[in-house]
């Protein structure tokens, strides 16, 4: 297997053309704006197609509109940007459109920083617009990671005709990273298999017209698509809850952390063992569906005395770890304001201290 | 018996939901029609907007989306990137295009995207009950501007046409109305050029409208109000014809060097 030297952005776009997405519409933000740039470079050389919108409002309406013929688009963009692009996000997901969205998060509120940050947690994972509609939400933690995830992302999102969200950080798509790319995917729509995709043809006995269509204006019609909603978030809980666990034999204390943080924590805890502390790291790979169950079991089992939920933010996770363990184990919150990364020994210290306690 | 005329397949059996007296109904035959004269019915996509229009996925016999308010255009844009060579068209009010969609549409129009626009100018926002548009004419009242439109708080209106003939692209712009039998032929032969033209460029057809229920007026009078006060302000004409480009749409097409490659003489 060829090993390549990439930059995460460039190898995440070139991982999104090889899992058979033709369709990219953006707009510049850093610390993503390698992506599109990328794209612009690439599209043209595999017959696909790269557009800048004037906005990202606009980009996200224009992966609605390819999405809805049943093609593999993506978007990419960064923290301010993806606040424009809920609008959109929210119609996607009501009208049950696959798509794959790409936050890379920088530091926030509003225009924030152009560092690494987690502050967007809460938005991807508990709705971000308006009205009852998840996301699937992928965290990867190293640029082979995010590489592997692309057409995990499509085909999550067309067996759920549900948007996908990978949430990446500055730290992902700057960094260069060896990595492994994969096939490229001889991707083609199959109209039959996809009855509700648009491709210009007359309704006739055999065939339905398509509407991609979020409207339900009758109580009974907007009951309807939101109990199948439901339903199929409901099934995405079952199938889909991905984590890595790490370390979790005899651990004394379970860290819990998503993305780049979750990989610092790593070298903390590789620092730890070398000294015969065993802490044990969570690590969730789906932000939603949230690996509820796994959290609490680890931070249950025999010999653990409390769990660190370490992240990039002031603490958006932790809601969900918290939910997770329902009391059942002490919970205490290490976090850096988004842009601010914490060092290994910055955590080290941290358990350490922790230890203390016990 | 001889089949002397029939409805347009275009359009599905669903019963129009309009206000007695709206033009919306008028404009949707049209441009069914239209897109069936020219044999298109077999690979054609629209986009509905928000507004009174926004069921006009339940009519028009073909793949539809309804899009959010304002954003058709961008949501055409997505998918004649995907289909090339279908037609793709958007139908779009004044305060859905002129107002919270107008960077979608003058962009689409830049990029000289090759879909179609039919703008359903009121002068009012006909379904949220009759606020002011961008269109809406000075002092005219509407449940936003109860005194009028103040043209020292809020401008004048936006003419669409005129600020869209000011890009290169778009290959074909006009204005036409529904106020009478004789200005609905003449739409119609604008419709039906704009979707001729679409493989060519982006092209766009405003049609002047009632809104007897937002204008506060009966049918009839509102016909003679869209005559007498709308008109005069926005004028019906066609502003770009693809053989007659003016002035504004020369394309430009710079060296991109700094300067002269051989140094000047002396
Ligand atoms: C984002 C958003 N803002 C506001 C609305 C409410 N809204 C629905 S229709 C409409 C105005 C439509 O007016 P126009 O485009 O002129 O079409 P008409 O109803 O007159 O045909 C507004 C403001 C909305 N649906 N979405």
């Amino acid at each position: 297997m060829a090993l390549t030297l990439m930059k995460g952005s460039e190898a995440i776009a070139e991982a999104a053309i090889r899992a058979g997405c033709r369709y990219f519409f953006g707009y510049p933000i850093t610390p993503q704006t390698e992506i599109p740039e990328y794209m612009s470079a690439r599209m043209p050389e595999i017959g696909g197609c790269f557009l800048q919108a004037e906005s990202e409002v606009s980009a996200i309406n224009m992966v609605y509109g390819a999405a809805g013929t049943g093609e593999r688009v993506l978007t990419s963009s960064s923290s301010p940007g993806v606040s424009l692009k809920q609008e959109g996000i929210s119609y996607i997901a009501c009208s049950r459109l696959p798509c794959v969205i790409i936050n890379v998060m920088r530091g926030g509120p509003g225009l924030g920083s152009i560092q690494a940050s987690q502050g967007d947690y809460l938005q991807a994972t508990k709705g971000g617009g308006h009205g009852d509609y998840k996301l699937i939400v992928l965290a990867p933690a190293s640029v082979q990671e995010s590489v592997d995830m692309m057409k995990l992302a499509f085909e999550l999102g067309e067996k759920y005709l549900n948007p996908v969200m990978i949430v990446a950080d500055g730290m992902i798509c700057q960094m260069m990273e060896p990595v492994v790319l994969p096939e490229m995917v001889d991707f083609k729509v199959d109209y039959k298999a996809k009855p509700w995709a648009a491709n210009g043809k007359h309704p006739s006995a055999d065939h339905k017209r398509a509407v991609i269509n979020s409207l339900y204006i009758t109580v009974e019609e907007l009951d309807g698509i939101n109990e199948t909603l439901q339903k199929g978030y409901r099934e995405i809980e079952k199938n889909e809850t991905r984590y890595e666990a790490y370390n979790m034999e005899g651990a004394e204390i379970i860290v819990t952390a998503f993305g780049t943080v979750a990989r610092i924590c790593k070298s903390a805890i590789d620092d730890l063992k070398a000294k015969g502390i065993n802490v044990g790291l969570l690590r969730p790979i789906t932000l939603y569906p949230f690996p509820y169950e796994a959290v609490h079991n680890a931070a249950v089992a025999p010999g653990v005395k409390a769990v660190l939920d370490v992240e990039l933010n002031a603490g958006q996770m932790l809601e969900d770890v918290k939910l997770a363990i329902n009391g059942d184990q002490k919970v205490e919150f290490y976090g850096r304001y988004g842009s601010h990364m914490p060092t290994s020994e910055e955590i080290y210290e941290k358990l350490l201290s922790m230890r203390e306690g016990f | 018996m001889a089949v002397v005329f029939e409805k347009t397949k275009m359009l599905t059996d669903a019963v129009f939901h309009y206000c007695p007296g709206c033009n919306h109904g008028i404009a949707h035959r049209l441009v069914a029609e239209s897109i069936e004269g020219l044999g298109l019915t077999d690979n054609v996509i629209g986009v509905a907007p928000v507004g009174c229009a926004v069921f006009a996925y339940n009519y028009f016999n073909c793949d539809m989306y309804e899009a959010a308010h304002g954003r058709a255009p961008a949501v055409a844009t997505g998918i004649k990137r995907v289909h090339p060579d279908t037609c793709v068209f958007t139908y779009q009010g004044d305060g859905d295009l002129a107002s919270i969609g107008t960077a979608e549409i003058v962009h689409a129009a830049m990029r000289g995207e090759k879909i179609t626009t039919i703008f359903i100018n009121n002068a009012i926002y006909g379904m949220t009950g009759g606020q002011m548009a961008p269109t809406t004419l000075p002092g005219m009242k509407t449940t936003t501007s109860p005194y009028g439109r103040d043209t020292l708080q809020c401008g004048h209106p936006v003419r669409m046409c005129e600020l869209l003939n000011t890009l290169v692209e778009p290959r074909f712009i006009a204005r036409g109305s529904l106020s009478s039998p004789k200005e609905i032929n003449r739409s119609k032969k604008l419709l039906r050029q704009a979707f001729e033209l679409q493989h060519e460029g982006f092209t766009f057809v405003e049609l002047l409208s009632t809104c007897p229920t937002g204008w506060g007026l009966t049918p009839e009078q509102s016909q003679q109000w869209l005559e007498r006060n709308m008109v005069p302000f926005f004028p019906i004409n066609v502003f770009r014809e693809p053989n007659q480009m003016p002035e504004a749409a020369k394309k430009y097409t710079p060296d991109l060097k700094v300067s002269d490659d051989k140094p000047k003489e002396g």
